[in-house]
């Protein structure tokens, strides 16, 4: 089941990576947007570590809520708002409970995928965190409809949010500063959609040793 | 990186306590980095907030004072302001006439100031109207895309719409100003160099010295088409063709708007406007104002762009009308 704490930890671990991967996310928004996307994201995550943890709430809404607003209000550009309402409707979807069981946690990530499309109004193929994200919530239900625990089910997302990323590379923009550049925006790999896959690589990372039946 | 800085993570919070000691007449929420006019909010008139990324200087800081802005929400470096920003900026000008939000057309601009609108509306704060700019005819527009950047149309429609909330005109008045102000403008950039964003530390992208990209936008974003580094005439018909292309500005007059994107001295851009006013005379467009310098900037970048506005009696009037900011100053 995943608790608080395994909540927690995935965030922790998430925010660790996003610092690991800043230079790397940077360089990939300054080669079709503006060079910004780890610079912000870092700053994010980090404020959200720190508020997480001055953050005693035992329930994964409460804490999802927190990381929800304090990307909201850290972050900025348009990472920001779409990271935040991601995890606002995870919050939303999570409800009071204690602890989410599988198809609990991926009802929550298809909620956070549909509060990402409200504020961004993407589609699949505009080459966006959407083509991380979409497949791997599309494979997190999959594999829970059919009995996998919540463990191996994340490692199937991860594999399907690295595809999606990977498929970005030669999409051409529709979305964000990187339609700007039209045909320029092909063979290049979308920042979006590699911090989301850090996201659900995270989410398996941190979530299956809290989650045996 | 050469920059004058002390440290890449502070360089918009320190530069606000500049603007802050350089301008008493203005006053700053340091807390939210918002600039204010030193006299908001003043009861009955509408107030206009803009913002958007740091980094455009003046933009849109420059231009907060009396004939144009109320308040500038200042984002990091070339990265929109939070709604909680944005939220301070409305509710510090909110004399009671409602809020006018001038956005200029990027994803996260758009995002952050609806996320504060809701906000204000959820609160039962001041009413809030959004007009956004896109006035970049480099971007095509499609329905399948974000639309046109905004870029050199938000200085002329803050300064026009400024003018109509000066003279105590309804939000929806004022509004409707700035909406015609952007339906009329447009704008197409060149630059000559990358700028380098300085928690990034080194250009944000190559270009190497023979070359030049033309389309660009504010944010250091690569342009649509790299070509060699030509004559200023050459250059300059490559930023007035496509604007005269996309809108007819033939029979009324029209403000001609040579900009700096940062990084050009004003000799060159006097230059390029003399080219540019010779390409329209020949066109047949009739220049009846003019405004030449580094409104809307991007860094360190060296090039320019060019915006043509369509003015019809009541612009060319309110453009007219006193302003006393930073950076824009006349008839006070």
């Amino acid at each position: 089941m995943v608790d608080a704490e395994a909540i927690r930890s995935w965030l922790s671990l998430f925010a660790a990576e996003v610092a690991r991967n800043r230079d790397l996310l940077t360089r990939l928004d300054a080669a079709i947007g503006d060079a910004d996307h780890g610079a912000n994201l870092d700053r994010g995550t980090s404020a959200a570590v720190s508020a997480l943890a001055g953050d005693a709430a035992l329930s994964p809404r409460t804490l999802l809520k927190t990381m929800g607003m304090t990307l909201v209000s850290s972050v900025g550009g348009a990472s920001g708002p779409l990271y935040g309402s991601l995890f606002l409707r995870m919050a939303g979807s999570a409800g009071g409970a204690d602890s989410l069981d599988a198809p609990a946690f991926a009802a929550a990530l298809r909620a956070g995928l549909d509060g990402v499309v409200a504020r961004g109004r993407a589609q699949a193929g505009d080459k966006t965190m959407y083509d991380a994200l979409s497949p791997a919530c599309d494979a997190l239900d999959h594999a829970v409809a059919a009995g996998n625990d919540l463990g191996h089910a994340l490692s199937l997302a991860t594999a399907a949010a690295d595809a999606g990323r990977n498929a970005t590379i030669p999409m051409l923009a529709r979305k964000g500063r990187a339609s700007y550049l039209g045909e320029r925006s092909v063979g290049h790999q979308d920042p979006g959609a590699t911090s989301v896959a850090l996201l659900i690589s995270t989410a398996a990372r941190a979530l299956s040793g809290d989650v045996s039946q | 990186m050469k920059k004058l800085i002390n440290d890449p993570a502070n360089v918009l919070s320190e530069s606000l306590l500049g603007v802050d000691a350089a301008h008493p007449e203005l006053r700053v929420d340091h807390e939210h980095k918002v600039i204010f006019r030193g006299d908001a909010p003043r009861p009955g008139k509408v107030g206009l907030v803009s913002g958007g990324g740091s980094g455009h200087e003046p933009l849109h800081g420059g231009f907060v004072g009396h004939g144009m802005l109320d308040a500038a929400a200042c984002g990091e470096v070339f990265t929109s302001p939070v709604p909680d920003q944005i939220t301070a900026a409305t509710n510090g000008v909110d004399g009671g006439a409602g809020v006018l939000h001038i956005v200029k057309n990027y994803t996260g601009d758009v995002m952050n100031f609806e996320m504060a609108a809701e906000m204000a509306g959820a609160t039962g704060g001041a009413e809030v109207v959004a007009v956004v700019t896109d006035d970049d005819v480099a971007v095509q527009d499609s329905l399948y895309t974000v639309g046109r950047r905004g870029v050199g149309v938000t200085v002329l429609v803050e300064k026009i719409a400024g003018a109509a909330a000066e003279a105590e005109r309804s939000l929806s008045d004022v509004a409707a100003v700035a909406r015609r102000v952007n339906a009329a403008g447009r704008s197409m950039g060149l630059a000559l160099t990358s700028c380098t964003v300085p928690a990034a530390g080194k250009p944000t992208f190559d270009l190497p010295d023979d070359q030049i990209e033309v389309g660009i936008g504010i944010h250091g974003e690569p342009g649509r088409t790299r070509v060699p580094l030509a004559p200023a005439a050459e250059m300059a018909r490559m930023l007035v063709d496509p604007i005269l292309d996309d809108l007819e500005f033939s029979g009324d007059g029209v403000l001609a708007f040579v900009n700096g994107m940062g990084g050009t001295p004003l000799i060159e851009l006097y230059l390029m406007y003399h080219e540019v006013d010779r390409l329209l005379a020949k066109a047949g467009v009739t220049v009846t104002r003019s405004l030449v310098g580094s409104y809307i900037t991007s860094l360190d970048m060296a090039g320019c762009s060019v915006t043509l506005l369509k003015l019809d009696d009541e612009m060319l009037r309110l453009w007219d009308a006193p302003v006393r900011t930073p950076a824009l100053r006349w008839g006070l």
